[in-house]
């Protein structure tokens, strides 16, 4: 990693569809030296996945999502990687992180209605013997996502010409 | 009726800009690269400072040098980013802009019939200022060839018995040039051998993408000469609140502190506390900024010179100056025409003084989409030109 990978990774994490030609341009490389570098960031999983970002309340798709804290009892050997490894293989399960302070795990669910999620965490996630606190955040609106604004934003107008 | 305008005003000559504005005004799709200002609205903390500062009622008068911990600020940034010190009770001046700060330097230095070098091409308020003090400018080319430097050749040649300041700028506005320390010190020896006063406008020094950014007072014996000239507009993106700094030795800085005084009397106090802000939080969402325009002007420069336009890299600011002088057009019809007829917004180089002509400035302080689109239509437009 140097200091044109580092600027790659931040150029396509803004925008993953910017063409290699221009991308090239950008950092002052070729087009083949780009390519070169996008491959081996991806074989090194350093670049995961490029995903669009999406507002679904715009799409007019009635979908819920919920941030759902975990008390989790720790587990010798494993800490919370294999109970954490476990949850996350839900496929509601759109992210899951270990954090610090009262909670544990914290998740982000996304389900259709309401009830769905109710009925996973009670059935898939509450069970859980590791598991022994539960508390469900629903999330009423989303502003921002990924650096995004999903809000209008008038920027200042500027003039044609200045000096 | 009596002509009541001063002869001084009238020798100020008007804008060369004024129809290309009202040309792109009209148009609907007009790419503006004329913009001398970022695109990027001043950070959010530096706005909830100033609207703060305005809901506790800090809404008096400054001090004449303005606020102490803006001015402790700027000693600390100065110290910690190019090893200058100045002291912040007498040494620094807060003013309205770099603008006003340009304005009373000169005001408090030239006396009628005084030469003023400027290094060329340059920010045209510069001749115009010292034509209002009665001075005379006297430009000092700065070629491509140099990289728009000031060359220690192209100072000796202009030099009179009468040449009082040096006034420059770098990072340069048109060209992008930029003055390394080993630049400023190979002028530094002519400067003190004639007895100059260095005015350095280092408004853009933050936008500074190759080599480490300067400050010309940095040179140990340029440091009692020179007076020291920046602002946030650029760094901070805080062009329309209108505050900057000048710093200069105590007795330099009280004289530019009795124009002060009376024409501004302080400057505008929420702009103020939104710039001890900017230097306090502020280095993070500039460092975004300037790495942008980095990425902007690789984009940009390198598309117009596959478009087939000369285009040196700017090492600083974020202007590109492309050469036209190959199409046997001047730069200003160059730039009409493309205004006309692709409605691309550039501004011809002329403006900016004699080594600015063959050449058009073109902010990149725009979208990357804009540049893309803009080289496409500069592309066109060479095509049959």
């Amino acid at each position: 990693m140097d200091d044109k990978d580092r600027m790659i990774l931040t150029l396509l994490e803004g925008d993953c569809r910017i063409e290699a030609e221009n991308l090239a341009d950008m950092v002052d490389l070729t087009k083949e030296e780009v390519q070169k570098r996008i491959a081996v960031l991806e074989e090194d999983g350093v670049i995961k996945k490029y995903m669009a970002c999406i507002d679904w309340e715009k799409a007019g798709e009635g979908i819920v999502a919920a941030i759902i804290e975990l008390k989790v009892s720790p587990e010798r050997d494993f800490g919370y990687d294999k109970i954490a490894e476990r949850i996350s293989r839900h496929r509601q399960v759109r992210s899951l992180r270990l954090i610090s302070g009262a909670y544990d795990l914290e998740l982000l669910v996304v389900a259709k209605n309401i009830h769905e999620i109710a009925r996973f965490v009670a059935e898939q996630i509450a069970p859980l013997e590791q598991v022994r606190e539960t508390g469900t955040i629903l999330i009423m609106k989303t502003y921002k996502e990924n650096g995004l604004e999903f809000f209008e934003r008038k920027t200042g107008e500027r003039l044609p010409y200045t000096f | 009726m009596r002509d009541f305008r001063s002869e001084r005003v009238c020798r100020i000559p008007p804008s060369g800009i004024r129809k290309f504005f009202d040309i792109a005004q009209e148009m609907e799709d007009v790419i503006s690269l004329g913009v001398g200002e970022p695109d990027y609205d001043t950070p959010w903390n530096v706005r909830e400072a100033a609207i703060r500062s305005i809901e506790q009622g800090q809404t008096a008068y400054t001090s004449n040098s303005g606020l102490i911990e803006l001015r402790n600020e700027i000693k600390k940034y100065l110290g910690e980013s190019f090893g200058v010190s100045y002291n912040p009770k007498n040494e620094i001046i807060i003013t309205t802009g770099a603008s006003e700060a340009l304005d009373i330097a000169i005001r408090a230095v030239v006396n009628p019939g005084d030469e003023v070098l400027v290094a060329d091409p340059s920010y045209i308020a510069y001749c115009s200022n010292v034509i209002l003090s009665e001075g005379v400018p006297v430009p000092v080319p700065c070629h491509e060839k140099d990289e728009f430097r000031l060359t220690p050749d192209s100072l000796m040649e202009h030099i009179t018995p009468k040449s009082k300041v040096l006034l420059c700028n770098f990072p340069n506005n048109p060209s992008g040039g930029v003055m390394s320390k080993d630049d400023y010190k190979a002028i530094s020896d002519i400067v003190v051998d004639h007895d100059l006063l260095l005015i350095s406008d280092e408004i853009y020094s933050e936008l500074t993408y190759e080599g480490e950014k300067v400050c010309a007072a940095s040179v140990d014996s340029l440091f009692e000469r020179t007076i020291t000239i920046n602002g946030f507009s650029k760094a901070y993106s805080m062009t329309g609140w209108r505050v900057g700094y000048v710093c200069a030795p105590e007795q330099l800085c009280s004289a530019m502190l009795k124009i002060h005084q009376y024409v501004m009397l302080s400057a505008p106090t929420t702009a103020q506390h939104a710039a001890v802000e900017a230097l306090r939080n502020g280095a993070d969402a500039c460092r975004e900024m300037v790495q942008e325009y980095k990425i902007r002007r690789n984009l940009f420069v390198k598309g117009l010179n596959r478009a087939g336009l000369k285009t040196h890299l700017p090492k600083g600011a974020f202007y590109a100056f492309p050469n036209v002088s190959d199409y046997n057009i001047s730069d200003e019809e160059f730039a009409e025409r493309l205004l006309k007829e692709h409605h691309v917004a550039v501004v011809p180089g002329n403006v900016f003084g004699p080594s600015g002509k063959g050449h058009i400035r073109c902010s990149y302080a725009v979208s990357r989409e804009d540049l893309m689109t803009s080289v496409e239509r500069i592309e066109e437009f060479l095509s049959y030109l």
